[in-house]
């Protein structure tokens, strides 16, 4: 595999550090498009012979996880009139000793499995399943709509990661399905966030409170 | 054929966002489900051997389970959507519709799908479409039942990928060209890597799981099927769970056939019961009558997956049973959504004496109370019997006390509140709301409680012969 594989990995998990440590949204938003230009950018690098799928793949990963979603967030945030997530549930010092317990399980996690000749000793697997425990934490833990939604991202885009890592299997049609589909899951989601805030003044998805036993 | 048991509702779906007509809207949605109907009967009459797009697309023996039951309780509800529209007309019904049939379309791709990528693309589409029709009273709380349902659900949907990612990765780690074709998996399964096939199947099952709404997975149920028209209650309760277990089913044969059925077994045996526990413990009282269904839901959920993970004859009980509770849980649903129409109210403190009020919907409710518990004669009593029979034949005493423990409390617990529902006189100080029974509103849940009816005295030979042959499918020959 390509020496710019593993550099590119470990510079995302450094972002979903970011991520668990920032209280103000749009930079939580940004994190994200940077994560979706190093997965376009990984896309490319990672099947080593370049060849036009992987660039279709890259591309598309590019606008719609770079540009597209982060846009329709950045929208949501503006007409929200939001800027920081305040009092998480879990503070923010806690969520980033968390998320460095779960990127050192991940990555003992990933050891233990059998890999592939052309993964052992890469970050691949492990930035995969530490991404994806990310993405959880940020779901569960956060009170903002706009947040959870980012976590989601995360959860995909680790989800993205371990495509990479089985770019032979995945036939074409399928990532880029995956793509589509995430890019209409947000839009779906967007449009529900914007009920939210019309409905309670407040993207809080606390107040979301009144369906329980 | 293959692509047009899915092209068929989609191209419905279309017309309905671009008819203007609200009237003609509402008619589109049951002639598409006839259509699709009568495709499902034209492509089983073939001898069901329909492939299409490189073996992407296939009816299998699970579909020749699955596909005539989605699309006759899909038909049932369809011709349920004229009245329930009338009684609506506040509310515009394009997007309604057109999600309506759209979800048809996608429960046929799911079933079809001989691809794990296009069946994860397929179920991810759906649970998209089917927002706008947990949305469609539009306040408040519907709002929080949509929010709860896109977000558990897009967490369960990406597991699933992430779990068929692992499974493609178990082919790569053994050296095999990786694929996620079910037949290449299948016939490999015996090479795969085992402790990625393992992470997988737990994977998978955490994620399909919430999309079938197992305990513990299953906390947008309640919610969602509390808020979302009846209507739509009967299509996730009876299509959408039915088709995610469809799935499910697809990566149990896939363990079997790597020679690691035990594993994946035991698994959906403590989650069957735990997901029956869980839903008897919330039952008990319940005052809301459809979060009531929504936690039968659960139990019936756990139930198929208890059989399948006893095995044998508890396995073709199972799939008997998936054909059961679809049928009985469109008929609840629809019966409930009547009585909340008739009431405007849907918690005991405000409804009671609906045998009364509404006579033909309470005396469905009721009678689908009967079934959905597994009284003799409906359907469900002859599946659950024979998952228990299954039980017993395999000597696994403990785990059929459990369930029959568990039968009985959810009986119990059920029955206080669907009486307190149909018994009694409505109260005098109750909203008129103008509902009357009528042939339109009655009529589906009539259709479908008598096909419950039906199965509980007599299995069609072809039936029982399907049924059979999927359950032998899927455990691979066992």
């Amino acid at each position: 595999m390509s020496p710019a594989v593993d550099p590119l990995l470990a510079l995302l998990l450094v972002l979903n550090f970011l991520l668990l440590g920032t209280s103000r949204l749009s930079t939580a938003i940004s994190a994200t498009a940077v994560q979706g230009w190093l997965l376009g950018v990984l896309a490319v690098v990672v099947p080593g012979a370049p060849s036009a799928r992987p660039l279709i793949v890259g591309v598309a990963a590019v606008a719609i996880k770079g540009f597209l979603i982060p846009g329709m967030l950045r929208r949501a945030l503006r007409d929200a009139a939001i800027r920081r997530e305040i009092q998480p549930l879990v503070s923010f010092v806690t969520s980033l000793i968390l998320g460095a317990i779960g990127t050192g399980a991940a990555v003992l996690f990933a050891d233990r499995l059998p890999l592939a000749a052309e993964h052992r000793g890469s970050l691949i697997v492990p930035a995969s399943l530490a991404s994806v425990l990310t993405g959880f934490l940020l779901l569960t833990t956060r009170r903002k709509a706009i947040t959870q939604v980012v976590g989601y991202l995360v959860l995909e885009n680790g989800i993205f990661v371990m495509g990479l890592a089985l770019h032979e299997a995945m036939p074409f049609l399928v990532e880029v399905g995956v793509l589509l589909d995430l890019l209409v899951a947000i839009f779906v989601i967007g449009i529900v966030i914007n009920r939210i805030n019309r409905e309670f003044a407040s993207l809080d998805v606390t107040r979301l409170d009144q369906l329980k036993e | 054929m293959a692509f047009a048991l899915f092209l068929a509702p989609l191209c419905f779906a279309l017309c309905a966002l671009l008819v203007p007509s609200e009237r003609i809207r509402r008619w589109l949605v049951p002639s598409g489900g006839l259509v699709h109907l009568g495709l499902v009967w034209r492509a089983l009459a073939s001898g069901g051997d329909v492939t299409g797009a490189d073996g992407w697309l296939g009816v299998d023996a699970l579909g020749r389970v699955a596909l005539p039951l989605v699309s006759t309780l899909f038909f049932a509800c369809a011709l349920y959507v004229p009245a329930y529209l009338g009684l609506r007309p506040e509310r515009p019904n394009r997007y309604f519709c057109g999600a309506l049939l759209a979800f048809l379309a996608m429960m046929t791709l799911i079933v079809e799908s001989q691809h794990l990528g296009l069946m994860w693309v397929a179920l991810e589409a759906n649970t998209l479409v089917s927002a706008p029709l947990v949305y469609f009273n539009q306040n408040p709380r519907s709002l929080e039942a949509t929010w709860k349902y896109l977000l558990i659900g897009a967490v369960g949907i990406a597991l699933a990928l992430l779990g068929s990612l692992f499974l493609a990765y178990a082919a790569l780690e053994a050296g095999r060209p990786g694929s996620l074709l079910i037949a290449d998996l299948v016939r490999e399964a015996p090479l795969l890597s085992l402790p990625w096939l393992h992470t997988a199947f737990v994977v998978l099952f955490v994620g399909y799981g919430t999309k079938m709404g197992l305990a513990p997975m299953h906390t947008w149920k309640p919610d969602v099927y509390g808020e979302a028209p009846g209507l739509v209650g009967a299509l996730l309760a009876g299509g959408l769970t039915s088709v995610a277990f469809i799935a499910l089913l697809r990566f149990y044969q896939i363990c079997a056939a790597a020679g690691e059925g035990a594993f994946a077994r035991d698994l959906m045996v403590v989650m069957g019961l735990l997901s029956m526990a869980v839903a008897a413990v919330f039952m008990a009282r319940q005052r809301d009558y459809k979060r009531m269904l929504a936690y039968s839901s659960v139990e019936h959920m756990g139930i198929l997956v208890l059989g399948i993970g006893i095995g044998g004859l508890a396995a073709f009980g199972a799939l008997l049973h998936l054909v059961n509770n679809a049928l009985t849980k469109g008929a609840m649903f629809l019966a409930a959504a009547n009585i909340h129409r008739a009431y405007g109210a849907k918690t005991t403190d405000r409804v009671s004496g609906a045998l009364r009020a509404v006579p033909a919907s309470g005396a469905l409710f009721l009678a689908g109370f009967f079934a959905v518990t597994g009284s003799p004669p409906f359907g469900p009593f002859q599946s659950e019997f024979t998952i228990l029979r299954g039980a017993m034949l395999t000597g696994r005493y403990g785990v059929a006390g459990g369930f029959l423990a568990a039968l009985f409390v959810v009986f119990v617990g059920m029955g206080g509140t669907v009486l307190a529902v149909v018994q009694g006189e409505p109260a005098a100080d109750r909203p008129s709301t103008g509902f009357r029974d009528s042939i339109g509103t009655v009529g589906p849940a009539l259709l479908l409680l008598s096909l419950v009816l039906l199965l509980g005295l007599w299995v069609p030979p072809v039936m029982e012969a399907a049924l059979r042959e999927a359950a032998h499918f899927v455990e691979g020959g066992r």
